[in-house]
């Protein structure tokens, strides 16, 4: 048999797997949003016509925006330190970063709610020390949900860019400092110029899986603080609405890739060797 | 000699590990409460709320249903996905790169849409059962992983041994499974483990495709916060964070845990 058509058959049933139960049911889903008898557009304009619903989008938006922020921030700075921590030490806090990530989301999401309930222990060590009478309520805000998203992608952000910053030569470092350069110096203007294609690939995961999410948003947010994932559920299982469902998952979806794509051809051009 | 980050870097990053190890002994602590509400540090220790847990027949019943669906999705993935990288990797000049694309679009398309759009299409719209369904969504969710993890190995394997035992008369499927197979045994174990705990854990394709009588664990584990907030969530919790212990153990003995860094 000849090589490729060898090659085509090994690939063949995964490739059937992916369009028969990926690409067909999302397609179909896609495009009920545009085949509605009230004009192609129809759901759409609905969509964004309705206050409440750009409410839901743009809190989404932001939420995502935020957390993808503070998880750069911290899990940049976090990595920087973890890849220039000496051999056993750094495999110990590479476990410590893995371990969360294997953890459930729903697991993980739990633990903030003892946290951050009514009679949860923030509560209750404040109100020991004194600094509040009355316990303050933290659940179901805004806050509450990025606190928790940024613990989920925090870990992601750190192993994303230990691999990229483990990558620059030490060489690289030593030239730059033995040329006069400070500490501070060589870190903005050697390490992370060549960090960031890693950043670019951490932030696009964390936006994207913040920007989806269900579970923390329905567990910390409730229903004052809807996102886009618990606002699909809502219009699919309790309003039975899969119009309005589907129109959530297009524009869920249409974000999701836009940003990948555009993200991935930013990091192609800053790094071409690198992604 | 490493150049040694400034102390105060080093602070900060002790903090973010404080933070990310933190609710996880908080969970660990509460489990463990002697009292029927969540507090943390834990006021007497009993180990009732994990017996509970076996006690409480929906947690029993989701619990096998998640392992099965995650034994039985992950083998589907396996079966399709390490032909799919054995033939990347080995006619990779031959195949049009597109190919290698379709196998990321199950981490493009946002989880919850594809829950949402199996639902309404197989199981709504083809009758097909929802633990069917629940099977392809588990399946098509850890595809990625492992083509990819099998495909990492598959790289740095060099194919003209197989070619050599090829032309010395090995018929080629006997030269893959002897030849190829053992070479990138790590690497399936691996990705293997990481689609069982991407199956167990997940929650936004498992929403959608739950019936009567059928349900995951963690959809289950949501379920259950909704109405009650005792110390038994938190037992589940650590049931599933000593599957993860174990996970993690698997993949340092075949791959080293650094691998997940790259």
């Amino acid at each position: 048999m000849r090589p490729r058509l060898l090659g085509w058959l090994l690939a063949l049933p995964a490739t059937l797997a992916v369009a028969v139960f990926l690409g067909l049911p999302v397609l179909s889903t896609l495009s009920t949003t545009v085949t509605q008898s009230d004009g192609v557009f129809a759901t759409y304009s609905e969509f964004f016509g309705s206050g409440f619903r750009r409410t839901v989008l743009w809190r989404t938006t932001e939420i995502a925006l935020i957390t993808t922020l503070i998880s750069a921030l911290i899990g940049f700075i976090t990595a920087y330190v973890v890849s220039r921590t000496p051999g056993r030490m750094k495999s110990l806090l590479i476990i410590a970063a893995v371990f969360p990530l294997l953890t459930g989301v729903v697991v993980r999401s739990f633990a903030w709610l003892i946290i951050l309930g009514r009679n949860g222990i923030l509560n209750e060590f404040l109100q020991w020390t004194g600094i509040i009478t009355e316990p303050l309520s933290m659940l179901y805000t805004e806050g509450s949900v990025i606190v928790a998203m940024v613990y989920l992608f925090v870990p992601l952000m750190i192993l994303t860019c230990v691999g990229v910053l483990e990558g620059i030569p030490e060489d690289l470092l030593q030239a730059s400092s033995s040329l006069g350069a400070s500490p501070f110096a060589t870190f903005w203007q050697v390490i992370f110029p060549l960090a960031v294609p890693g950043l670019i690939v951490g932030a696009v995961l964390v936006f994207t899986g913040s920007f989806t999410s269900y579970a923390t948003p329905h567990l910390l947010g409730g229903e004052a603080q809807m996102m886009m994932g618990t606002f699909l559920h809502q219009r699919a299982m309790v309003t039975f609405d899969w119009i309005g469902a589907s129109t959530i998952a297009a524009i869920m979806t249409v974000v999701t890739i836009a940003i990948v794509l555009v993200m991935s051809k930013i990091a192609r051009r800053l790094n071409p060797a690198a992604v | 000699m490493k150049t040694r980050p400034h102390f105060l870097l080093v602070a900060f990053a002790t903090l973010v590990f404080l933070f990310l190890v933190g609710p996880l002994v908080i969970i660990i602590g509460a489990s463990l409460s002697d009292t029927s509400f969540l507090t943390f540090p834990p006021r007497g220790i009993t180990l009732h709320w994990y017996q509970n847990i076996f006690e409480i027949s929906a947690f029993r019943r989701t619990m096998v249903t998640s392992a099965s669906l995650a034994l039985i999705g992950t083998a589907l993935s396996l079966l399709v996905g390490i032909p799919a990288a054995y033939a990347l990797n080995r006619y990779r000049i031959e195949l049009p790169p597109f190919l290698s694309t379709v196998f990321v679009l199950p981490i493009l398309v946002p989880e919850i849409v594809l829950g949402f759009s199996l639902m309404k299409s197989i199981t709504t719209t083809m009758g097909v059962p929802v633990y069917t369904t629940l099977i392809i969504g588990h399946a098509l969710l850890v595809l990625p992983y492992c083509v990819r993890v099998v495909s990492a190995s598959l790289s740095s394997f060099d194919f003209s041994i197989e070619e050599a035992a090829v032309s010395l008369g090995c018929p080629r499927w006997k030269a893959f499974f002897t030849i190829v197979l053992p070479n990138v045994k790590a690497g399936v174990i691996a990705a293997f483990i990481l689609a069982l705990i991407t199956s167990i854990n997940d929650v936004s394709v498992s929403l959608f495709l739950t019936g009567p009588g059928v349900s995951t664990l963690p959809i289950q584990l949501l379920a259950h916060m909704e109405q009650f907030f005792d110390p038994t969530i938190a037992a589940v919790s650590v049931l599933l964070m000593l599957v993860t212990v174990g996970v993690m153990a698997v993949v340092e003995l075949t791959l080293g845990l650094t691998f997940l860094t790259k």
